[in-house]
């Protein structure tokens, strides 16, 4: 399980899993959901209309992934978020039909492209990956500090002179960065799993952006490390074992927020008066006082 | 003329069976979608309207692999999908959101399971693509009554929470100040939504069921900000690109490079983003008109009004 090819596999996934598990947590905390899910898709639709002329995938994929990510932003300004999303999503999808139409490449391929093909990376796919996975984070931590305002309380970005237009610029050309490193080896279906699975259910345990940064990110390395394994040893996609472990993961991180809150509530209903100020996490982060 | 003619319409269109069965169906598909996508628009829920689709892609490879008809396979995941994302839904539009994603990623892996099962059963990988992009020529007549009956089920859930649907997508809580009981009227809509992406989805694959849910509508609410026009607006825009791709798609026959045709979905989206990229600059153009002529209005009100204090107006003297 840790020889050979199999080690440029743990490598990349390792390195794929941090970066998603950083750029997720904005993901999650700007509601971009969407944008994430069809920015590789349209990616996707690069990497077939590259193989046609003859370029290389990663070309291909960068292209239309930024070309994409700056339309949904452009288009975005005016019409409805999401379902300018959506609009620039089926076209990319409808150009790769197309090229796909043209072009004599079988299926295999494609379900590779959708689905990854992690246990088959090969060495410069690891250099060009890290190399995109490090201006992925340096961007994320340049921007750390507006990008965080600007998700959270929009107004007072505003008030204080960071563009929401920029950032949300600068927010999908890095999710557009991390496409491009990822796809080709993870597939677009499995990062975007990982973009949300993680960090959802980071949220459930902490409200503190660095605690839940961190968390995300163990969470997307444990992810992605299980699924690994549990891929080789049953030969079955990763795919698979991310999009469900993810699910996993948040529905146990709910459970756990609801265990909590019934454990709370039992806490106070139990007659006992309260010595202290007992604090209970509301939704939005603050401590209140039971009355 | 006659020349022209059979130049649009390359010989041959109106006698194929599959182009008749392509053109009632998938235009019956886009009408059902447009409607309900005007909903799913207002109400921001595009992303879901697109999960929905690819969860029943899932189901769909589900049916695929243990034989069943793939449409019952769509319905059932939709509608499992659409349970799921209210189950994890807030109210709030970015815990929906997130909700949505998880419920997404985890159909998505399923569907890779499936597909991956499928292909080392009989050692063909055609199904993945069928069964992602679709394709309108692969119709059964046989089946038409049933999709009939669902889409009628879809239009009927929607025609009966026009109003509550509406002012829920306006406010929550004015609506459940109203007294609209707002979880369930979601809930409903979301089952309506799941029925009518499930069917374009099997009918006209992944790809251009979230096209044509999506596509009409958002166009139509950038020319009118009435619902009522709206719906009518994205039923004709819905019905004009599905049958105007159909009928390109049937002309690209002979088309280079490949000469066996260029797919509907490209047609159809395609002709979905300039509709909508034109009612986008229509709009655009009415608002700067309207703009100009309040700023005339304003400066040759403000013009009398200036007039007003001086004892003597004299034309001319300003």
């Amino acid at each position: 399980m840790f020889s050979g090819i199999m080690v440029n596999a743990w490598i990349v996934a390792t390195m794929v899993a941090v970066v998603a598990g950083v750029v997720g947590f904005f993901t999650v905390l700007r509601g971009s959901a969407f944008v994430a899910h069809a920015v590789p898709q349209a990616g996707f639709a690069g990497a077939a209309g590259a193989s046609l002329i003859g370029a290389s995938t990663l070309t291909g994929l960068g292209t239309f992934a930024v070309m994409s990510a700056l339309s949904i932003g452009l288009l975005g300004k005016r019409g409805r978020h999401d379902a300018v999303t959506a609009l620039a999503l089926v076209f990319m999808l409808g150009l790769g039909a197309l090229f796909l139409s043209w072009s004599d490449q079988y299926a295999s391929e494609i379900y590779a492209l959708l689905f990854g093909e992690v246990l088959g990376v090969a060495n410069n796919q690891v250099l060009a990956t890290a190399v995109l996975g490090v201006v992925c984070i340096l961007a994320v931590v340049t921007l750390y500090r507006p990008l965080l305002l600007s998700s959270v309380m929009p107004e007072v970005a505003e008030a204080r002179g960071v563009s929401t237009q920029q950032m949300e610029l600068c927010f999908l050309v890095v999710v557009a960065l991390v496409t491009t490193m990822s796809v080709p080896v993870v597939g677009a279906l499995l990062m975007f799993s990982l973009m949300i699975g993680a960090p959802g259910t980071a949220r459930s345990f902490t409200d503190k952006p660095l605690a839940a940064l961190s968390l995300s990110v163990g969470f997307a390395v444990t992810i992605v490390w299980i699924a690994i394994a549990a891929s080789y040893e049953t030969d079955w996609p990763v795919g698979f074992f991310v999009g469900v472990l993810g699910a996993v993961f948040f529905v146990a991180g709910r459970g756990w927020v609801a265990w909590q809150r019934s454990g709370a509530l039992r806490r106070n209903n139990g007659g006992r008066p309260a010595t202290g100020p007992v604090h209970l996490a509301t939704a939005s982060g603050t401590s209140v006082e039971p009355t | 003329m006659s020349s022209v003619l059979s130049g649009i319409f390359e010989p041959g269109l109106f006698t194929s069976e599959p182009v008749r069965v392509a053109v009632v169906v998938g235009g019956a598909v886009a009408l059902v979608s447009a409607v309900v996508g005007v909903f799913t628009v207002i109400r921001g829920q595009s992303f879901a309207g697109h999960s929905l689709g690819d969860l029943g892609t899932t189901g769909g490879s589900g049916a695929f692999l243990v034989g069943a008809n793939p449409l019952w396979g769509f319905v059932t995941f939709a509608i499992i999908g659409a349970g799921a994302m209210e189950l994890f839904g807030s109210r709030r539009p970015r815990g929906r959101d997130m909700a949505t994603g998880i419920v997404l990623g985890a159909g998505l892996g399923i569907a890779a399971l499936f597909l991956y099962l499928g292909t080392t059963q009989d050692n063909t990988t055609g199904a993945t693509i069928t069964i992602l992009f679709g394709s309108m020529f692969v119709i059964r007549a046989s089946m038409i009554p049933v999709f009939a009956l669902l889409s009628v089920l879809a239009l009927a859930i929607v025609a009966l929470l026009y109003r509550p649907l509406l002012l829920s997508a306006v406010s929550q809580d004015v609506a459940a100040a109203r007294g609209v009981p707002v979880r369930t009227v979601g809930l409903l809509y979301l089952l309506a939504m799941a029925l009518a992406v499930s069917l374009s989805c099997v009918t006209i694959g992944a790809i251009l069921s979230t096209a044509v849910l999506i596509g009409p509508a958002a166009a139509a609410l950038r020319l009118t900000k009435r619902p009522g026009l709206a719906i009518a607006w994205a039923a004709v825009i819905g019905l004009g690109v599905t049958w105007l791709g159909i009928l390109l798609a049937y002309d690209s026959y002979y088309w280079p490079p490949a000469g066996r045709g260029w797919p509907v979905s490209f047609f159809v989206v395609a002709l979905i983003l300039v509709v909508y990229l034109l009612a986008d600059f229509a709009s655009r153009y009415r608002a700067r008109r309207a703009g100009a002529r309040a700023l005339a209005a304003r400066r040759g009100r403000a013009g009398v009004a200036g007039l007003q204090p001086s004892e003597t107006p004299v034309p001319g003297a300003g």
